[in-house]
């Protein structure tokens, strides 16, 4: 047995059957030892996109992805999804390929210091300099990967390393690290305090984000809610924790949120952040949630309570363990006014657009889309307005809503889609994109044909890169500078150059029609709709 | 507000790299950093000297114990602290000024450590203000090179029950 056998033996070891990768010389003899094994290989186009696909199925399958690239360039190029996915404590195992041993730090071909260009963005690296120690670093890199605040990890794999011998494998069945213990149960007093100050709280409000997800706790915290009828509000990666219908449920919040939300923010008295980092984004002005309220922080990572903004009532711990053990607290709660009231904002506060007839109106095309979908399909939004719109205008029931929150990074939503497809098939998997994050993925088109892997893709094309336009329609005075895409390709063209069918949509006459037709059949679909350039989110 | 972080750490290649790592990052000043092994050669000690308010060092704390090769980290006052530094500092002498810094020496409890025939070197082991003050005190003379070691700290002593 080699190193490289040892490699593919601990990802068999931890159930993984999928590794999306880009081969080159220095991760050959692991791409070579994977072909004796059951595990799926798919070549993506691009090493970032290798990435993104394995957090659309991490995201989607609760389980660790993986991704396997060479060394040099190979490793530098997914250094943006591992970024993207550090950003929104996705679980990745990244394996590159490294130059042989005796040349580290000779600046051989193809060699680059990948754990220390990426330090900032893993959870953790490991660069193997033995053989041996192959099965104890997966093992742990899988463990780490996978509790507490979950993220990437990167394995550094010189090439020797990957043909030295191995004299026996045996796969470690315990992590033992004295530096890596993270909690999971929140501490009782802590929680006995949220309950009281449940009691006293005249307008409770919960405010979820992606942890909620991660913690596998979407059901417990829609049981608590429901139970005591406390509204919730979510943040841009807590989309779809709570059905978007849900009496409960009063939107996104957030400098792009619905007004309903962050009005709900503002007057609560008493704020559950949960799974949320209280990043910028979502609270522009930390004051606004500690000022004249209790805020409780509930978070598995202790750095993240305090870091930007200091809760009345800090609480480590799982999401998950945490709602099940308040639940049973048996709390004395009464605030129907508090729900009356954000009803009635809910219905008052409607954002009344004023969409152009010549063109696809985004919004209502996403609630058209979003009401044909499967109940529990995979909606994949990328970046841009057309996030934003997603967000505002995507109706979530029983499926997930995905995309790259924290990183906001560009083209993630088609090899996001690629991997959330390939977690299961049984799911409608529909990619939502700009004409400008199209074209930065577009590529992995010849992915999905290769590798059968039928998703849908709407591009909603306004010739412009649309958020940063919008950005100088207001901050600039309508001076655009390099937001332009003239030059884009045909589509209709393009999809035909993959083979993959193509709708185009005009105007909003026949929409019904149009989207019929996009999700009629499981098969890859690029949808074309026309919106109006000057077209605003705000 | 000065603060003195104990930091026992994984005694590995890339550990230090990732802790200062941190601070740059996160735009936490460091004033001094030491690396030394401990009794147990598995394991390093960090002493860092930061400042900051109160929030940076609460998160300075937090981020360094999140660090996965990060063991344990004690924090404390400089005044709940034995802290030292060792100086040595190579000066030009002439006739008219040795005695002079002899006296210096002296008086700074200070001790020449190799000398020619007209430089010496000066080793001195004191507190971060008295090696500083030190310094001043010979800044009159020419200063050739100067090599610090930064604060090593312990937490004082208190009576184990």
């Amino acid at each position: 047995m080699i190193g490289a056998d040892a490699m593919v033996k601990c990802l068999e070891e931890e159930g993984v059957n999928i590794v999306f990768g880009y081969p080159g010389a220095a991760i050959c003899p692991f791409f070579n030892s994977i072909l004796d094994t059951d595990i799926r290989t798919i070549l993506v186009r691009t090493e970032q996109n290798a990435a993104h696909a394995a957090s659309g199925l991490a995201r989607v399958s609760g389980k660790v992805g993986v991704c396997a690239v060479t060394s040099g360039p190979g490793a530098t190029n997914v250094i943006t999804g591992i970024a993207t996915a550090f950003a929104d404590s996705i679980p990745l195992i990244c394996i590159c390929g490294q130059v042989d041993s005796e040349l580290l730090g000779s600046d051989a071909f193809q060699e680059a210091d990948i754990t220390g260009a990426v330090e900032s963005f893993v959870k953790y690296s490991y660069l193997i300099k033995d053989a041996n120690e192959i099965p104890r670093v997966f093992k742990e890199a899988f463990y780490i990967a996978n509790t507490g605040r979950k993220g990437p990890v990167l394995i550094d794999v010189p090439i020797d390393i990957q043909q030295a011998a191995i004299t026996k494998f045996s796969y470690p069945d315990k992590v033992n690290m004295r530096t890596y213990k993270p909690t999971v149960k929140g501490n009782m007093v802590q929680i006995k305090k949220v309950a009281k100050e449940l009691e006293k709280a005249k307008k409770p409000l919960i405010c979820a984000g992606g942890g909620v997800f991660l913690s596998n706790a979407e059901k417990e915290l829609r049981k608590f809610s429901e139970k005591y009828k406390i509204p919730v509000v979510s943040t841009m990666m807590g989309i779809g924790i709570m059905p978007t219908e849900h009496a409960m449920y009063y939107g996104m919040v957030g400098n792009n949120g619905a007004p309903c939300a962050n009005r709900a923010m503002k007057e609560s008295d008493l704020l559950i952040m949960v799974g949320a980092r209280v990043a910028d984004r979502a609270v522009s002005h930390p004051n606004m949630i500690t000022n004249y309220k209790v805020l409780v922080h509930i978070d598995v990572d202790p750095v993240e309570i305090g870091k930007n903004v200091g809760p009345h009532i800090p609480l480590v711990g799982d999401a998950g363990h945490i709602f099940e053990d308040l639940e049973q607290q048996e709390i004395r709660c009464e605030h129907e006014e508090w729900v009356e009231l954000l009803k009635e904002y809910k219905k008052s506060m409607m954002v009344n657009r004023n969409p152009n007839k010549d063109y696809v109106d985004p919004a209502m095309f996403i609630t058209k889309l979003s009401e044909k979908m499967k109940e529990d399909g995979i909606y994949v939004a990328d970046v841009g307005q057309n996030q934003i719109w997603s967000c505002g205008y995507h109706i979530v029931k029983k499926g997930r809503f995905l995309t790259s929150g924290g990183m906001g990074t560009m083209g993630y939503s088609i090899p996001a889609a690629i991997g959330a497809k390939l977690a299961d098939k049984s799911k409608q998997v529909v990619a939502v994109c700009g004409d400008g994050a199209f074209q930065m993925s577009l590529m992995e088109l010849a992915t999905m044909q290769q590798h059968d892997v039928p998703v849908k893709i709407v591009v909603l094309k306004n010739n412009y890169l649309g958020m940063v336009r919008e950005y100088q329609h207001y901050k600039y005075k309508d001076n655009y500078s390099v937001v332009d895409l003239s030059g884009s390709p045909d589509l209709e063209k393009l999809a035909s150059a993959y083979g993959i069918e193509f709708l185009r949509l005009y105007n909003m006459d026949n929409v019904d029609e149009i989207i019929d037709a996009f999700l009629k059949e499981d098969k890859s679909m690029l949808l074309e709709c026309l919106i109006d350039p000057m077209d605003l989110v705000k | 507000m000065k603060r003195i972080y104990s930091v026992l750490v994984e005694n590995r290649s890339g550990v230090l790299c990732k802790v200062a790592g941190l601070f740059s990052r996160r735009c936490f000043n460091i004033d001094s950093l030491a690396v030394g092994e401990t009794d147990d050669s598995a394991v390093s000690c960090m002493t860092i000297v930061s400042s900051g308010d109160e929030r940076t060092i609460e998160q300075i704390e937090k981020q360094l114990n999140k660090k996965l090769d990060v063991i344990k980290v004690k924090t404390f006052d400089e005044s709940a602290s034995i802290s030292r530094e060792l100086m040595l500092i190579k000066v030009k002498y002439n006739k008219n000024n040795r005695r002079d810094i002899m006296e210096n020496c002296d008086i700074m409890k200070a001790q020449i450590v190799d000398m020619s025939k007209n430089m010496m070197i000066i080793q001195i082991c004191d507190v971060p203000e008295r090696i500083q003050l030190f310094i001043n005190m010979l800044q009159s003379i020419s200063i050739v090179e100067v090599a610090r070691t930064g604060t090593l700290a312990l937490q004082k002593c208190k009576d184990m029950e």
